[in-house]
């Protein structure tokens, strides 16, 4: 189906389902309950699980397939997210033009960065990325201020051109839009005691992930993406074999940064703003650990792991001591204060700390990532099920 | 005039001249051995002819044209293929993968985006990677990954994923060091093999005396840099100067 093997078609249909079905699967909690706090089916998060994922898909396509560690992506993220938003100010504040363009710039600059980063490999290379993001964003936040609106950085304005939309009437303002189609409206449903929303800026983005998604399967099962993987797993060989390993990896480059830029036109879609820090070499790094965390190299790791990351970010951050003394409060009061004591750095402001002991713990007992241990537990359930045979396991997924 | 003639080639590092006026000529459809004590020179003068080194005055000419100055890639393009010491091969891919992609690389040339398409349907490489795995005794793990094979496997494979580029000329850089007497043997059978079953044109570097001397043709001996002599097997055997270069290496070991 589609071009693909049964085991990536069922891959693809369970990430559409997933996706298309997320504010039920994300709000399993009834609203006044005192879980309600983990639920995370609201628009705001939900289009970041999507936005993030594209990212981190794209990411995995350079890092995952060729082993090349940009630490730079953020950058096209950002000019990308310059890009879109230029468009929507001076042309339409509909979305295709300005995702169109997010993507083309991305690339565009991904093509010069790549040029010159992928003469070096290992380590000079990640430096190199490095170095053009954290320019990119001196740039951004200084001399460019003219285009990039330095620090406080560019919005949707009363007085932009848009010379493809009509006038807007007195005490409107522009909405980002799909030919009419405000990103922002919403439809709620309750159910019982449950509430969920149904965000158009949310679907537009999980329908652009499940093509991204599509296109990764499709670039990974390719010769194209098996000469990727030849890169990473002995370049002497490829080179010796008479492969032009550079123009590979550039091509890779490329593709992962235009991800980056689909992903950074989409964040300008739906919140219709941007700024230099969106390009600042944490950014960088996040997609990195997405994409470690969640299994390089694998299909649906970065998802998973963009996923954990942007969950733990907007959870396990909104815990305060207040609410921990909710959790705690049936405790002796000595134990619970204790307790609290021991809890408190890994919570709220300290969603860092927990983010730090996950990642280690995963790089250290699961190499492979999230995706490791869903195999994991996947063959002891097998081998509890039935020890006859020893059954071999794909590893590619 | 030889498939492979290197003229007057002189490489130095540093203070050591690792070539000296180096000449050779190898013959077209002939297997030819390089022989030498250790630092002989040997290995610089096979990363000259695959254009890892350049060297610092002579020429190299393969099929008529020079190769000094080209990629390693390029090299190969023109139908140059290397057998490296420790077996060169795609060690997280598996033994299948391993064998596509020479026959990608001969079919479609140094670069080529093919992004879309699947592995699976390109039926043409696939058929012709199991002919060529059938033909090495792999096929039955040609969904293994090929690090986790034997090391007599993985020389089988890399010399397999080196003719399956069909290469006129097939470089061998010590292919049985480290390896135990049957590998080495099912080594020696395999290379009998390609020279009756293909044009093929081998250079051979090795330590082993009973690789050299069950497939070589012409035997060149290298010492300090320069070839001592070259002729055929049976006359390189009892040659005094041979003896010497060898001897020697031994008395100061």
């Amino acid at each position: 189906m589609l071009g693909l093997t049964r085991k990536d078609a069922i891959l693809l249909a369970i990430v559409t389902v997933v996706a298309l079905l997320a504010p039920f699967i994300l709000n399993p909690f009834p609203t006044n309950s005192g879980f309600a706090q983990f639920n995370a089916g609201y628009p705001d998060l939900m289009q970041r699980f999507a936005i993030f994922g594209i990212f981190a898909i794209g990411f995995n396509i350079l890092f995952g397939l060729t082993g090349y560690l940009s630490f730079g992506h953020a950058a096209f993220l950002g000019v990308g997210s310059y890009a879109g938003i230029w468009m929507m100010k001076l042309l339409t504040a509909n979305i295709i033009p300005g995702i169109a363009a997010s993507i083309v710039v991305a690339g565009l600059f991904a093509l010069i960065v790549g040029f010159i980063s992928l003469r070096r490999s290992g380590i000079y290379f990640a430096i190199l990325t490095l170095a053009f993001a954290q320019m990119s964003y001196a740039l951004a936040y200084s001399v460019l201020t003219p285009i990039t609106g330095g620090e406080t950085g560019l919005q949707l304005k009363l007085n932009d051109p848009r010379v493809l939309d009509g006038a807007l009437a007195p005490g409107e303002r522009a909405h980002a839009n799909l030919f009419g189609l405000d990103m922002t409206s919403s439809i709620e449903m309750h159910f019982g005691a449950w509430q969920f929303t149904f965000n158009t800026g949310y679907y537009i983005a999980a329908l652009v992930l499940v093509l991204a998604f599509y296109l990764s399967i499709r670039i990974f099962r390719s010769p194209f993406g098996m000469m990727l993987r030849a890169i990473k797993s002995n370049n002497t060989r490829m080179t010796y074999t008479g492969l032009n390993a550079r123009p590979y990896a550039l091509a890779a480059f490329v593709i992962s940064g235009m991800y980056a830029g689909l992903a950074g036109g989409l964040m300008v879609a739906m919140d219709t703003q941007v700024g230099p820090e969106r390009m600042f070499w944490t950014a960088s790094g996040e997609v990195v650990l997405m994409t470690i965390l969640g299994g390089a190299g694998t299909l649906i790791g970065p998802v998973l792991g963009a996923g954990l990351i942007k969950y733990m970010e907007n959870i396990i951050s909104k815990i305060n001591s207040g609410i921990l003394h909710e959790w705690f409060y049936w405790m002796p009061d000595g134990l619970e204060d204790f307790v609290i004591t021991l809890v408190y750095p890994f919570v709220g402001k300290g969603w860092h700390l927990t983010l730090g002991i996950v990642f280690m713990l995963v790089v250290i007992f699961l190499p492979g990532g999230l995706v490791e241990g869903g195999q994991r537990l996947r063959r002891l359930a097998q081998g509890k099920r039935a020890k006859k045979s020893a059954t071999q396991t794909n590893p590619a997924e | 005039m030889g498939i492979l003639e290197v003229k007057n080639v002189n490489k130095r590092f540093g203070g050591l001249q690792a070539l000296s006026d180096v000449n050779l000529s190898v013959a077209e459809n002939t297997v030819h051995a390089i022989i030498g004590p250790n630092g002989a020179g040997k290995s610089t003068l096979l990363n000259v002819l695959v254009g890892k080194l350049l060297p610092d005055t002579g020429s190299v000419m393969f099929d008529g044209q020079s190769v000094l100055g080209r990629k390693p890639y390029e090299i190969n393009q023109m139908g140059i293929s290397r057998v490296f010491q420790t077996p060169e091969i795609f060690g997280d891919l598996t033994v299948l993968e391993n064998m596509m992609i020479p026959i990608f690389a001969k079919r479609d040339g140094a670069f080529r985006m093919h992004a879309i398409e699947s592995v699976r349907n390109e039926r043409a490489v696939v058929q012709q990677a199991e002919d060529m795995l059938e033909s090495l005794n792999l096929a039955d793990a040609r969904h293994d990954h090929s690090a986790s094979m034997s090391r007599g496997n993985k020389r089988r494979l890399e010399i397999g994923m080196c003719l399956a580029q069909e290469p006129r000329l097939l470089l061998l850089d010590e292919p049985t060091a480290g390896m135990a007497r049957a590998d080495t043997n099912n080594t020696i059978d395999l290379l009998k093999q390609i020279k009756d079953e293909r044009d093929i044109t081998i250079a051979i570097i090795e330590h082993d005396m009973h690789v050299v001397f069950s497939l070589a043709e012409r035997i060149t001996v290298l010492a300090q840099g320069t070839p001592l002599v070259e002729d055929t097997p049976d006359k390189i055997k009892g040659h005094p100067k041979v003896r010497e270069a060898y001897l020697g290496e031994t008395a100061a070991a």
